[in-house]
Parts: C-alpha cells; sequence; structure tokens
C-alpha cells in the first residue's frame, strides 16, 4: 500500500479569534486532519511574512492565517495588515515558484469551531491534493522525502 | 487531629464565622493556629466543645465524618492561592478590638449565634450573573471591594451568553463576553457562587447580613475537569434550557462549551439516580472521583456592606396569545431565533427551521409581542431592544442562508432604533432588502403539511393581504423576573407598577432602601451598553458608601523575589498531562515523555495526571527548585485558560512567570483527532518541540510600574461632568472640573422636569453648589483644554482659562463635552416667533400657564433635521419631550388642540406610558414620511401646517398658535478634543467609545472615558448613570499609586535605524521618532499587537513574548526533519529570518 501524504501545515492563529475558536473545535470533540501545527500569535498582523517564508524553506506544505473577522480586530485593524502582506506573500511565492495556493489567510470568530475544523479539513486536503513541496535546494537534506518518510 | 479553616467550620455547625473566630480568640475551643490561616484541634477537645457550646449531636458528626476535614479544606480556586472567606483577615479587626466595640450580638433562629456589628463592611453581594452582574463584580473587585457573586444556574454569563450576535456592531456575543466570564471565574477578589439563591437579608446599609441557599451541585469543583466523559455515559436526556428548550442535554451537564465555571452540574429532578435509585455512571466512570451524590443543600452566612440586584428578566410567554401560534413548530421566539443561528447553539451555526430542519426562504419577524400590549398578559411599556434585535436577527438570516431566494419581512408598528449606531444600521437593513411592514399580523395558522405559517395582516392602504412565510419569530419582550416580588420583599425595596425596581431620575441606580442599588433589566428594559454602564454605576455608589472600608477584605498574592536567570543557560522542564484519559486515551504520553528528554535543553519531564491539579504544582515547584529549572513547558490544555495559573506556580519559585510555554495537547489535538492515535501522537511530539524551541529564546519580562498622577479631569460643567466629578471627590480623588461657559449646569439649566416628572432645579442648584463648596473639586470656568500630552495614570495638560494658560496634571480623564440643540432650517423657523424649537417653546410658552392657557392650538413636528441623509441618527429624547409636553400643555388648558407630527414615535421603555396617557387625553398623532413632509404656512397671526393622514387616507390642514419643532440634538465641535487625546469620533459627531456594548464609557486610549451628551443624545437620567460609571471607571486608575503595564509590549532593538515604517501602522500612536535616529516605543500607548513588528523590514521593533526569533524558533521546530532533535535546534538557533 502507498502511504498516504501528511502534509505538514503551519497555522498562525490569533489569540482573541482563531485560537479561541481552535480551542472549541476540541471542546466540541469537531475532528479534523492532524497535519496542522497551529502556532499561537497575539494578532495576524504580527506575523512577518518572513516567517511564512521561512516555513516554505524549511519544507512545510502548507501555511495557514487565522485571524478575526474584519472589523473585529482585537487591535483595531491588525487583521487588515495582515491581509495587506497577505497579497505581497503570494506574489513573492510565485516569484520563488511556489504554489500560491498552498498559503491562505482566512477569518474565523471565536465562536466558529465547526468553521474552523472545515477550513483546516478543506486546506488539508487541498495540500494533499498539491503533493508535498520540496524547498529550493538550499538545504543540506531532502525534505521532500522527509514528508512520506514521517510516515 | 483535626485541621479546618474558619470559614468550614463555621459552615458546617452553622453559625456566622465571625463567632468562631470569637471561640478561638477567647479561648473556648482550644484550636491551635497551623500553617496557611488553618488551625488545628484535637478530636477529643472538639467533641468537649462541642458539649459545652450545645452544639447539635449532627452538627458535630458532620464535622467529624467529613474527611476532607483533615487534609483538605482550602477549597483552592487556583494552585498555591487562598480562597478562603477573606474574613481572615477581619478577624484582625476583631482582634483590636474595633469591631467588637460597638459589635451587638443578635439572636438567629436555630442557626446559633450570629456576630454582628454596626461598622461597616467592604465587601459587597452581586445578584445575578449576568452581564449586569458580572460587569458591577469585576468593577468593584477591581476597586477593591471583596465580592460575592450569586448566580441562579450552574454559570454566569446570563442570556447575553445565548445570543449569536450584537448590533450594531454585529460582534460575536459569546466572543466579547467569554474573557469577562473567565476573568470573573479567576478574580482573587471574587468569590463565584453558583446554584445560589438569596433567603434572607438583616441589617441596614454598610452592614448587610445575607443567607444564602445553595443548592447541591453534586459534582465537586474542585475535581471535576469537565472532561465531559460523565455526560457521554449519562443515559438520561433532559431539554437543554440554554438553548431554550432545542436540542438536549444530559442530566450531567455544563450550561454550554465555554461555561464559567466549566464544571459539570447534575440536575436531581431528572437524574435518575435521585428519581429511582439506581444508574450512577457518572460516578463509575468520572476519571476524578468528582460525583458526589451526597452533597446537601448549605446555607451560606454573608457579611456585606451593600448589595446589587442584577436579576435579569423573564422573557415574555407568547403562548398568552393562541392567534400568535407559538405552539407550531415553526414559530419561534427571538431569543430561540438567536439559538438556532448560533454556531454554538442545537444547529452548529446552519440557520435550519425546527419542523422539518431545511433552511427557511422565508422569515417574518413580529414585534411587540407581549410589549406596548396591556391586553390579556402582555404589557404597556416598550421592551426598548426588540426592534433592533429583530433588524439583527433579518441581517444575521441573510448572512447565514447565502443567495437571493431568502426573504425577510419585519413587522412592526414603529420602528424605535433610538441608539447609538443603531438608526445606520436599520437603514442598512433596508437596504439589503429586509422588507419592513407597518403592520400587525393576526393569527397565525399552520403552513401545509404542518411546515411553515400562513398569516393575514392589513397593510397601510388597509388592505387585508394573505402570506406564508417558512418561518415566524416572534419578537418577545422583557418581563420583570419571576423572583422580582420576592427580592422586593427580602430587601424591602419598592417596585414599579411592572415590577421594574423604582428608582429616580437622579439616583437611578440606587432602590428605595439604601445600600441596595439595581442594575440590569430590572431597573428598565434596556440593551446591553445600558445594563453595563448601569453596572459600573451601581459599583460607583456601592463604593461610595464603602469608601471607609475599601480594600480590608481584599487580597493581594505575594510572590518571592525574582532569581536572576539570564546568566544561566537554558534548562527546560517539561511537564505532559494526560488530563485523566483526556489527552492520553488518544496521544501516547509515555512516547512524549520519552520524545521529550531527549530534545535539546530539556533538563527533566514528568507525566501527570491533572497537571493543573493543587499537587501538580507542588510537584512543578519541587522540581524547578531540585533540577534547577529556569523555563518550563506544560504539555496539556489550552494557555487561554490556564497559562495565568502556571505563571503564578513559577512567580512562587522566584521564576519569571514568563518562563513557561504551554504545547495545546488537548483541545488541538487529542479532543480533535480521535481517530488517529499515530497522527496525534506524532502532533503532540511537533507540538512539545516546537514550545522547547519556542521557550529556549524566552527571557524575563518585566512589567512596567507607572505612578499615577492621583487628579482627575473632568472635561464639562453639565449635569454629566458635575456628577462625574462629585463622584471622583467622593472617592477622595482630587479633582479639576473645567467648563466652557461661564455657568455649570449646561442644558439642565433649561429643563424643568426630568422624564420621571422630578423637578430638575432644586437637584441642579444643589449639585453645582456643592460641587463648588468641595474641596476635593477645581473649578475653571471659561476655560478649555488647548493641548494635551501624556499617558493614562500621567497626563499633562493645558488649560486656557479666561485666555490664560494654566498648567494641570492628571491621571485620568472624563469627557463630558455635551451637545446642543439643532437650529432647523424648515418649517419657517426663524421667519417667526411663532416657530420654535423644543427648548426654546418650553422656556416660552409650556413653563408660562397664561401663554398656555391663551394659545388653541399647537402643533409638534417630529425628526426635524433627524433621521435624514444630512444626519441620519434618532436623537431618542426628541419623541419623549414632546408627548410630554403635549401632555403638560392639555393638563394645563384641557381645551387646546395638540398635534404631534412624527414619523415614528419612539417613546422607548417604560416612557411608552405617555404615548399611551397622551393618545388617551385626544392628542392627536399624525405620521409623515420623509417623502411627504407636513407643509408649513403661514396666515394672518396663524401658522398653517397641511400634512396628510395616512389613516384616513385624506390631507388635513391644521391651524396653530405654535409649531414647536422637534430638531433634535447635534454633537458639539468635537474634533478638536479628540484629536488632542487621538481618540475618534464617529460620522455623526460624537464620541466613539472603546467598545459599544461592554466598554461603553471607555475611550480606545487607556485613562480617558466619556459620559453624557457627548457620547449620544439620552435623557437626564441615563446621563446620571453614565457619569458614575466613568467616574468609577477613572477610580479605579486613580485610586492606585502604581499601576502594572502589561508585559506584552513593543520594544526597540539595535537594529532599528530610524526608517519610522512603524510609526504610521501603529493603531495606538505608541511609536515616534526619537532623537537618536530610532524609533521610541511608548508603553502605556502600546497594547501589543506586533503590527509593527511585522513591518519592519530588520527586526528593529518587536514584541515581548513573541518576538521573529521565538516564532521562527517554533516555525522551525514544526517540521521535523528526522535528524535527531538536538542538532536541529542547536544549528538552527543563531540563523536569523
Amino acid at each position: 500500500m502507498i502511504p498516504r501524504f501528511e502534509p505538514v501545515i503551519i497555522g498562525f492563529l490569533c489569540n482573541w479569534c482563531s485560537y479561541t475558536g481552535a480551542d472549541l473545535a476540541g471542546v466540541a470533540r469537531m475532528q479534523y486532519p492532524p497535519n496542522l501545527r497551529p502556532i499561537r500569535v497575539m494578532c495576524t498582523g504580527m506575523v512577518h511574512p518572513g516567517l511564512v517564508m521561512e516555513a516554505f524553506d524549511q519544507g512545510t506544505d502548507g501555511v495557514l492565517i487565522l485571524g478575526c473577522h474584519p472589523g473585529e480586530c482585537h487591535y483595531l485593524e491588525g487583521n487588515k495588515k495582515a491581509l495587506a502582506r497577505a497579497g505581497v506573500i503570494f506574489r513573492v511565492l510565485e516569484d520563488k515558484g511556489i504554489n500560491p495556493e498552498r498559503f491562505e489567510i482566512q477569518w474565523i470568530s471565536s465562536a466558529e469551531a465547526s468553521v474552523f475544523a472545515e477550513l483546516v479539513t478543506r486546506f488539508t486536503q487541498k495540500i494533499q491534493k498539491l503533493g508535498p513541496y520540496s524547498p529550493l535546494p538550499r538545504q543540506a537534506y531532502d525534505t521532500g522525502i522527509k514528508t512520506y518518510d514521517r510516515l | 487531629m483535626l485541621t479546618f479553616k474558619v470559614g468550614v467550620l463555621a459552615r458546617h455547625i452553622g453559625v456566622h464565622r465571625n463567632t468562631v473566630t470569637n471561640w478561638i480568640k477567647k479561648g473556648k475551643l482550644s484550636a491551635t493556629p497551623a500553617a496557611a490561616k488553618r488551625y488545628t484541634i484535637s478530636k477529643s477537645a472538639f467533641i468537649d466543645f462541642c458539649k459545652k457550646e450545645h452544639i447539635s449531636k449532627s452538627a458535630m458528626e458532620r464535622v467529624l465524618s467529613d474527611t476532607t476535614l483533615k487534609t483538605f479544606f482550602g477549597l483552592q480556586k487556583e494552585a498555591g492561592m487562598d480562597t478562603d472567606h477573606p474574613a481572615d483577615i477581619k478577624t484582625g479587626d476583631i482582634e483590636n478590638g474595633t469591631a467588637l466595640s460597638s459589635g451587638t450580638v443578635t439572636e438567629e433562629k436555630g442557626r446559633g449565634k450570629i456576630l454582628g456589628t454596626d461598622k461597616e463592611v467592604g465587601a459587597v453581594l452581586v445578584v445575578g450573573g449576568g452581564i449586569a452582574g458580572i460587569q458591577a463584580a469585576l468593577d468593584l473587585a477591581e476597586s477593591d471591594y471583596y465580592v460575592y457573586l450569586i448566580e441562579k444556574t450552574a454559570g454566569i454569563g446570563g442570556t447575553m451568553a445565548q445570543l449569536e450576535r450584537t448590533f450594531p456592531t454585529d460582534d460575536c456575543a459569546s466572543c466579547i463576553i467569554l474573557p469577562k466570564l473567565v476573568e470573573c471565574g479567576r478574580h482573587l477578589n471574587i468569590e463565584l457562587i453558583t446554584l445560589a439563591e438569596v433567603e434572607s437579608v438583616a441589617g441596614s446599609a454598610g452592614h448587610f447580613e445575607v443567607t444564602i441557599k445553595k443548592s447541591p451541585r453534586y459534582v465537586d469543583m474542585d475535581k471535576c475537569i469537565a472532561c465531559g466523559i460523565c455526560a457521554q455515559k449519562c443515559p438520561i436526556y433532559v431539554k437543554d434550557d440554554f438553548n431554550f428548550g432545542i436540542g438536549s442535554k444530559k442530566a450531567v451537564y455544563i450550561k454550554h462549551d465555554q461555561s464559567v465555571p466549566l464544571k459539570y452540574a447534575i440536575d436531581p429532578d431528572a437524574c435518575i439516580y435521585f428519581t429511582m435509585g439506581k444508574c450512577g455512571a457518572c460516578r463509575k466512570f468520572c476519571p476524578t472521583g468528582a460525583v458526589n451524590f451526597n452533597q446537601t443543600e448549605e446555607k451560606i452566612f454573608l457579611t456585606v456592606g451593600a448589595v446589587i440586584l442584577a436579576p435579569g428578566f423573564r422573557p415574555f410567554n407568547p403562548a398568552a396569545y393562541d392567534f400568535y401560534g407559538y405552539r407550531f413548530k415553526d414559530v419561534v421566539t427571538s431569543l430561540e431565533f438567536e439559538r438556532l443561528a448560533s454556531v454554538n447553539g442545537p444547529n452548529s451555526g446552519t440557520l435550519l427551521r425546527p419542523s422539518d430542519n431545511t433552511e427557511p426562504e422565508k422569515i417574518a419577524w413580529l414585534q411587540c409581542i407581549g410589549s406596548r400590549n396591556h391586553n390579556n398578559r402582555g404589557h404597556s411599556y416598550c421592551s426598548n431592544i426588540c426592534c433592533m434585535s429583530a433588524v439583527k436577527q433579518s441581517m444575521s438570516a441573510l448572512e447565514h442562508i447565502k443567495g437571493p431566494n431568502l426573504d425577510c419581512a419585519i413587522f412592526f408598528m414603529d420602528l424605535r432604533s433610538h441608539g447609538k449606531e443603531s438608526e445606520r444600521y436599520f437603514e442598512r437593513a433596508k437596504k439589503t432588502g429586509v422588507r419592513f411592514i407597518r403592520a400587525m399580523p393576526h393569527t397565525l395558522e399552520p403552513g401545509k403539511d404542518g411546515t411553515g405559517v400562513f398569516m393575514r395582516y392589513m397593510d397601510e392602504t388597509g388592505r387585508i393581504k394573505k402570506e406564508g412565510f417558512d418561518l415566524a419569530v416572534l419578537s418577545i419582550g422583557f418581563e420583570a423576573p419571576e423572583d422580582a416580588k420576592q427580592l422586593s420583599r427580602l430587601f424591602n425595596i419598592a417596585l414599579d407598577p411592572y415590577d421594574f425596581a423604582k428608582t429616580s431620575c437622579f439616583e437611578p441606580v440606587e432602590s428605595s432602601r439604601k445600600g441596595v442599588f439595581v442594575a440590569g433589566v430590572f431597573q428598565s428594559p434596556a440593551a446591553i451598553p445600558r445594563s453595563v454602564v448601569q453596572a459600573t454605576a451601581a459599583a460607583a455608589s456601592a463604593s461610595e458608601l464603602l469608601i471607609a472600608r475599601k480594600g480590608t477584605l481584599t487580597r493581594k498574592k505575594n510572590y518571592p523575589r525574582e532569581k536572576e536567570t539570564m546568566d544561566t543557560a537554558p534548562s527546560v522542564g517539561v511537564f505532559v498531562c494526560s488530563c485523566g484519559v483526556n489527552i492520553a486515551a488518544f496521544v501516547d504520553v509515555e512516547q512524549i515523555v520519552a520524545y521529550a528528554a531527549k530534545l535539546h535543553h530539556v533538563t527533566y519531564v514528568e507525566n501527570n495526571l491533572f497537571s493543573c491539579s493543587a499537587d501538580a504544582q507542588e510537584s512543578i515547584i519541587e522540581k524547578i527548585n531540585e533540577f534547577k529549572l529556569n523555563r518550563i513547558v506544560i504539555a496539556a490544555c489550552t494557555p487561554r485558560t490556564h497559562e495565568h495559573m502556571f505563571q503564578q506556580t513559577l512567580m512562587e519559585t522566584g521564576l519569571n512567570g514568563f518562563m513557561v510555554e504551554m504545547a495545546n495537547i488537548r483541545n488541538q489535538n487529542s479532543w480533535v483527532h480521535q481517530q488517529d492515535a499515530a497522527s496525534a501522537t506524532r502532533k503532540a511530539k511537533d507540538q512539545v518541540r516546537m514550545a522547547v524551541a519556542k521557550i529556549a529564546h524566552a527571557y524575563p519580562l518585566k512589567q512596567e510600574r507607572i505612578s499615577v498622577v492621583q487628579t482627575a479631569l473632568v472635561v464639562g460643567g453639565g449635569i454629566a461632568g458635575m456628577i462625574s466629578a462629585q463622584t471622583i471627590s467622593r472617592m477622595g480623588i482630587k479633582t479639576v472640573l473645567v467648563e466652557e461657559s461661564d455657568t455649570l449646569g449646561g442644558n439642565a439649566l433649561k429643563l424643568k422636569t426630568s422624564f420621571t416628572d422630578e423637578a430638575v432645579r432644586p437637584m441642579l442648584d444643589s449639585l453645582v453648589s456643592d460641587i463648588l463648596n468641595d474641596k476635593n473639586i477645581t473649578v475653571y470656568k471659561n476655560a478649555f483644554l488647548e493641548s494635551a500630552s501624556g499617558s493614562v495614570g500621567n497626563f499633562k495638560g493645558e488649560l486656557n482659562v479666561a485666555g490664560k494658560p494654566t498648567l494641570i496634571r492628571f491621571g485620568a480623564a472624563v469627557m463630558a463635552t455635551g451637545a446642543r440643540e439643532a437650529i432647523p432650517d424648515e418649517y419657517l423657523y426663524g421667519q417667526t416667533i411663532r416657530v420654535m424649537t423644543q427648548m426654546e417653546f418650553d422656556a416660552k410658552v409650556l413653563h408660562h400657564p397664561d401663554e398656555v392657557n391663551k394659545a388653541k392650538s399647537v402643533v409638534f413636528i417630529q425628526c426635524v433635521g433627524s433621521r435624514e441623509p444630512d444626519r441620519p441618527y434618532c436623537s431618542r429624547i426628541c419623541c419623549v419631550h414632546s408627548v410630554k409636553a403635549a401632555i403638560s400643555l392639555k393638563t394645563i388648558n384641557p381645551d387646546i388642540k395638540v398635534a404631534i407630527l412624527y414619523r415614528e414615535i419612539r417613546t422607548y421603555g417604560e416612557w411608552e406610558e405617555y404615548y399611551k396617557t397622551a393618545r388617551q387625553m385626544g392628542i392627536v398623532f399624525i405620521r409623515y414620511t420623509r417623502k411627504d413632509k407636513p407643509v408649513v404656512t403661514r396666515k394672518d397671526d396663524r401658522m398653517v401646517v397641511d400634512v396628510f393622514d395616512p389613516v384616513s387616507g385624506l390631507p388635513v390642514t391644521i391651524f396653530a398658535d405654535y409649531l414647536a419643532l422637534a430638531s433634535g440634538v447635534v454633537a458639539r465641535d468635537n474634533d478638536h478634543v479628540a484629536d488632542i487625546f487621538k481618540f475618534s469620533v464617529n460620522s455623526d459627531g460624537f464620541f466613539n467609545g472603546a467598545h459599544p456594548k461592554l466598554k461603553p464609557v471607555d475611550l480606545s486610549v487607556a485613562g480617558l472615558f466619556l459620559c453624557g451628551l457627548c457620547n449620544y443624545p439620552k435623557p437626564l437620567e441615563e446621563s446620571i448613570e453614565e457619569a458614575r460609571a466613568a467616574a468609577h471607571r477613572a477610580v479605579i486608575v486613580l485610586s492606585q499609586e502604581e499601576i502594572e503595564s502589561e508585559a506584552i509590549k513593543s520594544f526597540v532593538t539595535d537594529n532599528c535605524d530610524g526608517c519610522a515604517l512603524c510609526v504610521d501602522v501603529c493603531p495606538f500612536h505608541a511609536i515616534s521618532m526619537a532623537d537618536n535616529a530610532r524609533v521610541v516605543t511608548d508603553p502605556a500607548l502600546c497594547q501589543g499587537c506586533g503590527i509593527c513588528g511585522a513591518t519592519c523590514p530588520k527586526e528593529g521593533i518587536m514584541v515581548h513574548g513573541f518576538t521573529i526569533p521565538q516564532l521562527a524558533a517554533q516555525v522551525r521546530a514544526a517540521v521535523d526533519n528526522e535528524k535527531s532533535p538536538e542538532t536541529i535546534l542547536e544549528a538552527k538557533d543563531d540563523s536569523a529570518v
């Protein structure tokens, strides 16, 4: 049997909305694929585009930035800033030859546990279809093979 | 040997805790003090004592048989924290003899002796755990009073926690209330007593003795970890109250997934262990042994200085009207609709109609169900919020059910959108396509196949229409809470005719009994912001009463001096929680422990059954000392609820609280990957690795201490400003009051009576003289604020006092700049003296009975200039003002003819009574539309008003002696003040609060508050409420000598080269350029969002606790590249992003 591709996805979750929503998904026992590696940030506006690029450089297969809905940012407009930066990230990804589909920015409120679970499921499936991402051969090790080895 | 705490022993033998203290002090009870405020006594000595003091045998046996007494008594709320009753501190007073000297002993039947004193008590009882009660509790605890918050149900949150969203911002309600619930649950000075009701009250203001009846929960709160296994195993389904009976819950339940306290409870009426004596599955399967069927009802005796009643309301039961068809499946109440639409509701956020679980395509809202209708069991008042709530729900439905087919129709009498930003919201709904139909449908019938409803109504042209809907929502109003009468009897307070608490205009939150305050819907039907304002105002009044006892019962946690840790290499301790079986069943905890031990920097790894338990905290402290750990990783649940607790554990060992990181392997792992244990374990390893990587980069964070200038500034000398200044001054704080004109009083000078018919002038005069004679208050007239700088705790301002510059310093400020009556430019205003504004009409005609007797006819025109494109808001007060003026005219001169031309009568809340009275007196109400306004001409000495009457369908001509124009309220030029402090005004020119629902009197800049008309037009009582609330919020800041800032703040690194990219993006204006060609951050303004750090191209500015190296370390650690973990982390440690 050919092992299923289990991607590594990094999610930057805003403390006030998405992280809380993800916690609630747990309380409600909503099942979703185990591929997301959550990183808690205070606000999506805190996520430096360099961190997203670093994630891909390390061999991450997909990156999610999840924040509060527009207008509900705890810090007034951090999510707007994050959205503006996402536009730049998409372009840089294209320039680097990385499929921009591997990156998404989405809004999840702290009550939207089901939305969170669905989103993570959908995104994981999308990345699984896209296959593993191998970064440019900058690193000494081959991350493409690594992701299969992980199984 | 028995080890006990005073309060607990007292509770067991049914006496007041002070009695026990006295026994010990006088040597009657020969107990010896032990550690942690406990006492020990030998068993035989205790039995002897019981015989001597005639303590009943059963009580004695209760004490002796309680096994917990010997080891564990101080029911610990949070690890290492004493949550025993603050009476322990009070004993200090008694020992000094101060309390006893004035003490009286009262006998309470059957409960032994209760020691009472006349002395004031620095504790407050808050009854009701809804948003008002929570806010009052938090505000009091923040200002150094001990609070008992009692709640009837198993958890706090009230109705607000059940709402899907809130208008006008469409904020998710549970998201915004949740942080308040958590804060309330863990506040050191708030004691939450759930499932409890007041049983009796004695004493008077300053010293009440209240007996609380606490029903058993049958679940030990200290042991329950809310894993939910009990509910899984429980075989009994009951209707879910939280969802208003839609869907079911088990007989052992939590109110909702985010309930506070997050502890299960057993419903003894449903549980078959209690009804049939068998089962006990929950007890059998509970991993912590928390289920205890032997719990009994408890009596709790509290001594408090003041009481705040916030019991909320009872929703109107529409079953009273058979013609509204509430018995049909697809007819729901507005509250049920909230649950149907809620993501955490029975349908998980998919809006489905109850009959066949399909998405409705046509929804109708029926307004005023049970309100504005005194027939049958309805109420003649307006419930104030239902119109906006229906508009909100229609907008919510449009969001839920995408697609062009959804048809929302709101059937209403008068659409009342009189709140801040509400009119805009209403207009937006109209534009979005919500149908607003001015009609009251009658006789709802079931639709085909028993789904949907069918209704008939008469439209505005008088034709009968028939229409079917998939779902009908009955906008039910508020009723006084079911226990209103009981509370009134217990507390001896007066109720109004509708059973709401009776209050006066000038003391809007004070009940008829001194020391008992009211807030929320129990005061009068109100939306969330006003409930919150009232709660804070009630807190202000209570703390004003008890000011002498402030801080006497509250506690602060003291920690040892912090150790130096940065000179040693990271030494990480990893504590992996099994959470009973919650984590261990799906994640191989053994593997995680073994794996973590191999990680770089990790010195020690341990597995706990429950890392949050009290003994685990002790173990953590032990291991920190034993292995010289300087950083801790807890792999357990979510940092949002537990990080604070672990931080405190670290601080007890002398470590900095920020040297802990949590790996969320429960909520975001074991609970959500239950089908794939191998993957879950792998993910947990990754999460632990990421946490270790991040904490290795951690460093101690300091919370800056800012010394506070203990002076307040109040801008504006109207009623709101003066009440604010007076409230602040009464709490012993110096206040500077700045008034632009040469007289104090503002708009209130022009008012004769309040909406409640109380004379304004005497109250105003005494207030002005109080202010002028108050030594704490400095009044500057003819003065305004020229400029200001600084931040919370320490502002500097320059006043212009009659042309002379005056410098002031203040720690917080209240903006009460007021507003003014608009000057109309329609209806011949300014061309004849017979056309006046409301205020002019009051002054020139209404207050002169001669003039009124001479007049034959008066016409009022409402909404002059209001609710028009240029001024798209409702001024809230004009309808009541005109209706009241019309009634006064008729009372003075019964022959006078009065007509009120209106677009929508908004006599909201209990003011609806005036509208009813006016119609009974024969005052004519004619509705006009904005497109078809009345036409005013002059004929000889009289005014001629031509208007179309929609009821008769005919044009009407009215001859009038006077025309009074309700021109509404417009903001002053607020931009200047807003610019000085860098907060914002809304598009109508009123100040923007920090949050429209939960922080209505806070401005977005910390340390600044607002009240009165500069916030939004409002009547006198609401201004007074806000003034007290704003004052209290300011006092919370000002009564501290130093304030501690948050640690999660931005800081500038050596990499900064002053490019200033971060300066513009900061939403709080906290970054500015410094002289050394670098930026500098103002920690008082910074909120720690990190937008600056993500903007900076060179790591020149970052946020503590979330630095780029920390986040990058987490990113790198997220990918396990199959090398040994040590090499990865070591290799990557020093490379930057």
